[in-house]
């Protein structure tokens, strides 16, 4: 047992209960409990507006699976991630104030009340919650895995015994805190993980003896490592760039994402929010994965991509300071999976059973099947874990493509096209979804179609579809 | 839009040209980050050309490229985006 990398690790839960409590107590003074656990009552400042996107964004892939594919494809990796800049402004800008003043307006607490009041449609929320249950599951699965094998790496503890930890400490604060003690959180965890990148990086930078000599021994070991094409020369400029799809400006359809753009306080907040976001996105991603190709030289020869960090981390730092910085890609991990479990739990409680099986719920019962269905869901989440299939890493970014082919036009268009209606909604959502899921699964098999990732084609055709259906339909101006 | 309907919120005028805004950053955003990898990176390694002990084309593409999105997305908040408010009908209390 490594205690003096499991120390601060654990005093950094403890923190993170406490402020779970905290945030606990102020809810008990608001009115309406549904607003407040699954939307913080509207009251998120810019600071912590920015570190929760962030946080949720930055999960498991961000800080384990993707500095480990920069250490095994080179610098084209780095300019792959790079793509996810956007993110940090993109959302925000396009969702926006017109997004915030509508949700105030429809009184929506989730991504799916916006939908069922802009649609009106049965139809629509049942796609939405359903789809989103699906592939959130595996986007959670896979960030549990993630912070199993991380704990496990760092405690020496089973693989069982590393999952049952983490596990226990994600749902005790979910359950307790709500989405204001996620939001809370994750902004603690937001600047945990910018400080730990920024440390780490200065450690592996020194051990590598400067960026100089680093580059040259990686021109040494295979020229392609430095150039954008990746160690084998195999990525291509279209695959790459297909990426802003994927991880920066279809980020607008993820519902984590969207969900926390309903969640501000006032414009200052957003403009604030804005400026932090793209700093700490930027920062994060780009140096995260910088030292996953620094690590090479460093570090050779390691098989695992996900244990790049966590092993570079012990090599370079002082023990005690390598507990802190691995703080960061937990902290990401719970963080990710808090705001997935949450979501998850908002679609089924309030979407699908307070809107259609118990509309006349009261506060109490609201507030202990919500409790208790978030309880269930981690419990499930945790027993798919316990035999992981061989890529779940992958799960995640699979969960990614198929909540953006689904969610990304019902809100864009829903919010800025007067003509958009349900047809053309759902028409978008089961193209959207079923086109990525055929697309996916020839591409395991065939190799990429076109050359860029699987989310792309759909992407474009869910928009003609919404367009067309739309149009066939109805055509019939809604006011906001 | 037909006479007689509600007027467009004034508001959301401003909502939508910020929602430009955000598309023309990402257009920028990409056609920066894409010209330098690829026109720089594209050619054989031997004959890069480093920058702080980064290849050039890492350097303008991905490095200049976040810091001069960071400075854009400074400008636009700072000098273009307007504060309104969010709540209906008490707008202007508080």
């Amino acid at each position: 047992m490594n205690w003096e990398v499991l120390v601060p690790l654990l005093a950094l839960l403890f923190v993170i209960f406490l402020i779970g409590m905290w945030s606990n107590r102020k809810m008990k003074q608001s009115s309406s409990f549904l607003s407040d656990y699954f939307l913080g009552s509207r009251e998120l400042g810019g600071l912590v507006l920015a570190m929760t996107m962030a946080a949720t964004y930055g999960s498991a892939s961000s800080f384990l699976g993707g500095p480990g594919a920069a250490y095994t494809i080179g610098l084209g990796w780095v300019l792959l991630a790079m793509t996810q800049v956007a993110t940090g402004y993109f959302v925000l800008l396009v969702l926006g104030k017109k997004f915030a003043i509508v949700t105030r307006r429809f009184k929506a607490v989730t991504l799916i009340d916006f939908l069922k009041e802009r649609y009106q449609s049965k139809s629509v929320v049942l796609i939405s919650a359903f789809s989103i249950v699906i592939f959130l599951f595996a986007a959670m699965a896979a960030q549990w895995v993630g912070g199993a094998y991380l704990i496990q790496t760092v405690t020496g503890l089973s693989y069982l015994g590393a999952l049952f930890l983490f596990a226990v400490a994600v749902l005790i604060y979910v359950i307790i805190g709500g989405f204001r003690a996620v939001a809370v959180t994750d902004a603690t965890q937001g600047i945990i993980m910018f400080v730990g990148t920024l440390v780490l990086l200065i450690g592996v930078v020194i051990a590598g003896g400067g960026i100089d000599q680093i580059m040259a021994d990686l021109v040494t070991e295979n020229p392609n490592l430095v150039t954008p094409f990746g160690h084998d020369g195999q990525l291509t400029a279209a695959y790459v760039t297909s990426f802003w799809i994927l991880v920066g400006v279809g980020v607008v359809g993820l519902p984590q994402v969207a969900v926390r753009a309903m969640s501000y306080r006032d414009a200052r907040s957003m403009h604030r929010a804005l400026m932090i976001g793209t700093i700490v996105v930027g920062f994060i991603m780009l140096n995260m994965h910088l030292i996953g190709v620094f690590a090479r030289p460093v570090l050779p020869g390691i098989e695992v991509a996900d244990q790049v960090i966590p092993l570079i981390a012990m090599e370079t730092l002082p023990p005690w300071i390598a507990g802190i910085v691995l703080a960061a890609p937990l902290a990401a991990m719970m963080s990710t999976v808090d705001s997935l479990l949450l979501l998850v739990s908002s679609s089924v409680v309030k979407d699908v059973y307070i809107n259609y099986f118990k509309p006349d719920a009261n506060r109490a019962h609201v507030k202990k099947v919500s409790i208790g269905f978030t309880a269930t869901l981690g419990v499930i989440v945790f027993l798919l874990s316990i035999n992981p299939p061989e890529l779940l890493i992958y799960l995640n970014l699979f969960a990614f493509g198929g909540l953006e082919a689904a969610f990304i036009w019902p809100i864009v268009l829903g919010l800025y096209w007067k003509y958009a209606n349900k047809h053309g909604a759902i028409a978008s959502m089961v193209v959207g979804i079923g086109s990525y899921i055929a697309i996916y699964q020839y591409n395991e098999t065939y190799g990429n179609l076109f050359g860029v990732h699987a989310v792309t084609i759909p992407v474009f055709l869910s928009l003609i579809a919404f367009i067309a259906f739309s149009l066939i339909f109805k055509k019939e101006p809604y006011q906001f | 839009m037909p006479k007689g309907e509600k007027r467009t919120d004034w508001r959301f005028r401003i909502a939508h040209r910020e929602a430009l805004i955000g598309c023309a950053l990402a257009v920028f955003n990409i056609i920066w980050w894409y010209g330098f990898a690829y026109t720089l990176g594209s050619k054989p390694p031997e004959d890069y050309t480093y920058i702080f002990g980064f290849p050039a084309w890492f350097f303008w593409s991905c490095i200049m490229g976040f810091i001069v999105m960071v400075f854009l997305v400074y400008l636009v908040v700072k000098f273009v985006l307007k504060e309104v408010p969010f709540d209906e009908e008490r707008s202007d209390e508080r």
